[in-house]
């Protein structure tokens, strides 16, 4: 078999090569190809810059519209669950004498967490964890609301029943379903389930902030760098030229010099910004839950204790433990301290965790009444001084306390959403803007280099 | 509050929750469930030789024999008992026809209530003379010892490890353990009530030890005490429980639909229990219980007991030291 080479083949492929490589050469291709790498240059960092800043402006909106707000309603979840707990022991305690606006508060508690357990499962991916959280949640409520109602018939019957079942609602909520203690999701108890949605929550709360925050590293390269070729250019140019401006590529490097302005001054702005609203919006308002938590906690403990007439020390010693985490050994530390110094130069916050701690102390003071009655065998003392009609009861302190908190939580929910909206406000129009000045400056510099090859010609 | 803040709070506050939602309805103080104490107070010399003598070589057999009666009334506990005029008693205000307070009137009622009443009329002339104070399960016999309460009369059981602690008056009341099921259960014996069921049981109970010693083919559910068996039974996750006929009877009384099984499985008697130094006291309590076996007690049994344990019982004999 014979082969035969086709005629010229080596040569044929070389010669656009060469004529390019040639073209090269030239002064006026290697104008082109400045122009070329210029423009490619002012492109990239338009498109990189106008790409970062869509994607971190996604993120501040995703913090603002959906994980703070998805955050704050599982903490409110929470918390209504656990004051529906409270306060169904408060009933339970007046039995007979229970009156409308503890049963409405124990209702609003419930009504409360079915709303904000439907909106979060409306907002919540249907494959994730949350989800599953939540629907364990839907189940459990009307079982927990039924045993509840069984608790309060027995007890006006005056049967001690009544308390177990209170207890066995109450170990629903706060420690294990005894009715489904096989079911991963169900099997810890409602408080526990709805825990774990605040911390799924949260954690992407965290990382919607942390990529709202992200230096546009890329961007701010790819501008310097295209400023840099720019200017490095022009001085080359106007060296061969003795011309000291070409109209075309100044206003190239005007427009890339201001986009790349805006875009540090912009991200630099959203960065200190959102920073602000977790430093004096979402941190203060975390803090807040808990010691909103931390009291309610207490309060349940308290009613319980009375609950259980003196069959067991457990409660008091609860009270002991949750009200330490509160408020320090001596009333002046723990979390509202700490609320306290994160408020710290902020009036109202300030003012408003003040007169809760204040709230607390009396609280504490009328618990303490209180337990000596319980200790002295005075039982019916003890339950007057803690839930009865007069107003110096520990009910009415512990109200005073979580109407204080619930203000201060409402004043840096709003310190949160005015310093968030500023910072995507930062950001708006920066995406447009940039890749606005990025088009500008790619025309400039084909403009002015186009006029350079024309005197060529 | 960094993510999980809630969570590393939360655990302690909920494990002590579950602890004490566990203990807390125990009012109904199945007997045996404090851990024995090893370390014997010694009591003055002279005056318990013969308390002393009973926790020396005690046995199932003679631990109800308590301090012979006596109507005098110039012993040192008793007459402190009469210059304060009142009677500090230890009780249940949990436990359903035993010791309970009535939520409605704030007054405390049941068996073991009556018998207060009792012992305050015949030392103090005057049965309301007396201060209840609540005593959890767990610390009758702290409340005892430390005199914080003169006597405990709450359906707690005499036996031998308790004896080294507290002296118990003669028996008052006699107690076993035994199967409560609903009302649609077909058993007729204790076995048919618990062969291939699930039963519950308080943990710790000596309804507890009485299934680990003969399960009878059932599958065993423990719960911190009997009334959280009766929730259980009512949301038809147990087929039965086992509890002593005293709690039983307070369950029958808030469930008429639930019914006994068979006969007692294990004998375990009530007494009143005081500190080991007042034996004047132990000595007067007895005569008090020694007019009140003839009349008053039948009267509170038909009263508290009889609807639901409906047998017409008589109680124990009183047995005494030599």
């Amino acid at each position: 078999m014979t082969v035969t080479p086709a005629p010229g083949g080596a040569p044929a492929p070389a010669r656009p090569r060469t004529r390019l490589l040639r073209a090269l050469g030239t002064p006026p291709g290697r104008l082109r190809l400045a122009g070329l790498v210029l423009a490619g240059l002012v492109l990239a960092f338009g498109v990189t810059a106008g790409w970062q800043t869509v994607r971190r402006a996604q993120s501040a909106d995703a913090v603002v519209e959906r994980s703070q707000p998805l955050s704050q309603d599982a903490a409110e979840i929470y918390r209504s669950l656990a004051d529906a707990d409270t306060t169904a022991a408060t009933g339970f305690l007046l039995a007979g004498g229970e009156p409308q606006s503890v049963r409405r508060r124990y209702e609003q508690d419930l009504d409360r967490a079915s709303q904000l357990l439907a909106r979060a499962a409306a907002r919540t991916t249907a494959s994730s964890d949350s989800q599953r959280w939540l629907s364990a949640l839907n189940e459990q409520l009307p079982v927990y609301a039924g045993l509840v109602e069984t608790a309060r018939s027995y007890n006006r019957q005056g049967l001690p029943l009544g308390g177990a079942y209170l207890r066995f609602a109450s170990t629903l909520m706060q420690q294990q379903d005894q009715l489904h203690p096989d079911d991963p999701y169900r099997a810890h108890g409602m408080l526990a389930a709805a825990q774990k949605l605040y911390e799924a929550q949260t954690g992407q709360l965290r990382r919607d902030y942390t990529g709202a925050r992200a230096v546009p590293w890329a961007a701010a390269v790819l501008g310097t760098l295209a400023l840099g070729a720019l200017v490095r250019f022009q001085i080359g140019l106007s060296r061969r030229t003795n011309r000291v401006f070409n109209p075309g590529l100044l206003a190239a490097s005007a427009a890339t010099a201001a986009a790349l302005l805006w875009l540090l001054a912009g991200h630099g702005a959203a960065r200190d910004d959102l920073a602000d609203s977790d430093r004096h919006g979402a941190a203060p308002l975390r803090m807040l839950d808990q010691a909103r938590i931390q009291a309610l906690q207490c309060r349940g403990a308290e009613n319980l204790n009375l609950v259980a007439r003196g069959s067991t020390t457990q409660y008091a010693e609860r009270w002991d433990s949750v009200t330490r985490q509160l408020a320090g050994s001596d009333g002046s530390g723990g979390t509202l301290a700490d609320s306290l110094r994160l408020a710290a130069g902020d009036t109202e916050g300030t003012a408003r965790v003040r007169a809760a701690t204040a709230d607390f102390r009396s609280w504490d003071k009328l618990h303490g009444t209180a337990a000596a009655s319980s200790d002295d065998g005075d039982y019916q003392a003890a339950v007057d001084a803690t839930v009865g009609q007069g107003a110096a009861t520990t009910d009415r302190a512990f109200e005073r306390m979580d109407h204080e908190l619930a203000a201060a939580a409402a004043h840096e929910q709003r310190d949160f959403e005015a310093a968030a909206d500023h910072g995507r406000g930062a950001l708006s129009g920066l995406a447009a803007g940039t890749g606005v000045l990025a088009v500008l400056a790619t025309a400039g510099a084909l403009l002015g280099i186009g006029r350079r090859l024309a005197e060529y010609q | 509050m960094p993510p999980g803040t809630l969570g590393r709070r939360l655990p302690p506050a909920v494990a002590a929750l579950a602890l004490a939602l566990a203990v807390a309805a125990a009012g109904g103080s199945a007997p045996q469930r404090t851990a024995p104490r090893t370390a014997p107070r010694t009591a003055p010399a002279g005056q318990t030789t013969a308390v002393r003598a009973a926790a020396g070589d005690c046995t199932p057999e003679n631990m109800t024999r308590s301090v012979p009666p006596s109507a005098d009334q110039s012993g040192t506990k008793v007459r402190q008992i009469v210059q304060r005029g009142r009677l500090i008693a230890g009780v249940d205000q949990n436990s359903y026809r035993w010791g309970y307070r009535d939520p409605v009137s704030g007054r405390f009622e049941g068996f073991d209530i009556d018998l207060v009443h009792a012992i305050a009329k015949a030392i103090l002339g005057d049965p309301d003379k007396v201060r209840f104070m609540a005593v959890p399960t767990a610390e009758r016999i702290d409340a005892v010892r430390s005199g914080r309460v003169d006597l405990v009369v709450r359906t707690m059981t005499i036996n031998c490890a308790r004896l080294q602690d507290v002296a118990f008056s003669t028996a008052y009341f006699q107690a076993g353990q035994q199967v409560v099921v609903p009302g649609t259960s077909q058993a007729r014996t204790v076995d048919q009530a618990l062969h291939g069921r699930t039963v519950c049981a308080a943990e710790g109970s000596t309804a507890q030890e009485e299934l680990r010693r003969n399960p009878r083919g059932a599958t065993v559910r423990l719960v911190g005490n009997q009334l959280d068996c009766l929730v259980l039974m009512q949301l038809g996750r147990v087929d039965a429980t086992m509890t002593d006929d005293a709690l039983a009877a307070g369950q029958m009384a808030q469930d008429p639909t639930l019914r006994l099984v068979g006969d007692p499985l294990t004998a375990e008697p009530y007494g009143v229990a005081m500190n080991r130094a007042d034996t004047d006291l132990v000595a007067r309590v007895n005569q008090v219980l020694t007019d009140y076996r003839n009349g008053p007690w039948q009267r509170s049994y038909r009263t508290w007991l009889q609807p639901y344990l409906g047998r017409s019982a008589e109680p124990p004999a009183a047995r005494y030291l030599p």
